[in-house]
């Protein structure tokens, strides 16, 4: 991975894009000229800033439910002398998205995705299994909008 | 055709002057047809969004909290609205409870450049939505050891956690 530092260009770019992206026959031409900048030149950047550390991704966020899979946020209590190896056997699955440790006595934090909906509770059990710990899964029942968006 | 036209910009759109026109020669139909479908699917929600997705971390953004409250289930919703409205918080969902462990019912993100910012906001937060007394837990987040954009077979996720 490219490691650059980000200079105003860049921020800019990328406050942009996070909100959207334009879906026509030239996007990279409107999206460089709302910014001021040239189409050549935003696909330049981008393409550097694609293999940075800054980004994950430049492409979609889809819906899952929407497409008939399931989304969870699973929840552990991993007692700390086990929690690097618990987090792999929980990271080696496919469908886990995300997995954060936080500061609480549940300290292990992660987002379970599966195109199949049954799925979910298969890995979940799963991960109960290898690791002898109880999985808390708390899915989403409710949406409160906000545009996801920080300021760089 | 929804279905390939997804599964081929799952991993990123490609970075080249006409993105749908080199989809829709991958998929087999026309930069037209690419177009439309992808308007329609944001318009539906099948896409929530397209563009950037930031690692909150690299760009300075250390400190994440999940704050999570038991409100009332008659209340939460209207809780939900004012805190959903401040700038700072990034999402805001009702997840059930799981008694006697997870008392907590409602969950929001904030990302903050640090702790001390994202303490005083989450302070902000209980006062705008009168929440002084109500049962609460902030977890700040101390690692990030995955975190992908997932694939369309496991859905491109919100970061949720």
């Amino acid at each position: 991975m490219t490691d650059p530092s980000l200079d105003a260009v860049d921020r800019r770019i990328i406050n942009a894009l996070q909100g959207g992206f334009p879906v026509c026959e030239r996007p990279f031409d409107a999206a460089a000229e709302e910014l001021g900048i040239g189409e050549a030149e935003l696909i330049a950047r981008l393409d550097v800033l694609q293999d940075s550390r800054y980004l994950s991704r430049f492409g979609p966020m889809y819906n899952a439910e929407r497409l008939g899979g399931d989304v969870t946020l699973a929840a552990m209590e991993v007692p700390r002398e086990r929690y690097e190896t618990v987090a792999e056997t929980v990271n080696a699955f496919d469908e886990v998205a995300h997995n954060y440790a936080r500061d609480h006595r549940f300290n292990m934090w992660f987002v379970v995705a599966a195109e199949q909906p049954e799925r979910i509770a298969e890995v979940l059990c799963q991960i109960e299994i290898e690791t002898g710990l109880q999985v808390l899964s708390l899915p989403k029942l409710e949406e409160f909008f906000i545009g996801l968006k920080v300021t760089v | 055709m929804d279905r390939a036209l997804l599964a081929a910009i799952e991993d990123g759109l490609p970075v080249v002057s006409s993105p749908y026109a080199d989809i829709a020669r991958q998929i087999g139909t026309s930069e037209d047809d690419v177009i439309g479908r992808l308007k329609r699917l944001l318009g539906e929600g099948v896409v929530k969004r397209l563009g950037l997705v930031v690692r909150h971390r690299a760009v300075g953004f250390d400190a994440n909290a999940m704050v999570v409250w038991d409100i009332g289930d008659a209340d939460v919703d209207r809780v939900a609205e004012k805190l959903a409205a401040q700038p700072f918080v990034t999402l805001c969902y009702r997840r059930p409870r799981r008694l006697p462990e997870w008392p907590y019912n409602l969950f929001c993100m904030i990302h903050g450049r640090d702790r001390r910012t994202v303490r005083k906001q989450i302070a902000e937060l209980n006062a705008s939505a009168d929440l002084e007394g109500v049962p609460t837990a902030v977890l700040f987040s101390k690692r990030c050891f995955k975190q992908r954009g997932a694939r369309f077979s496991t859905a491109n996720m919100e970061p949720a956690a």
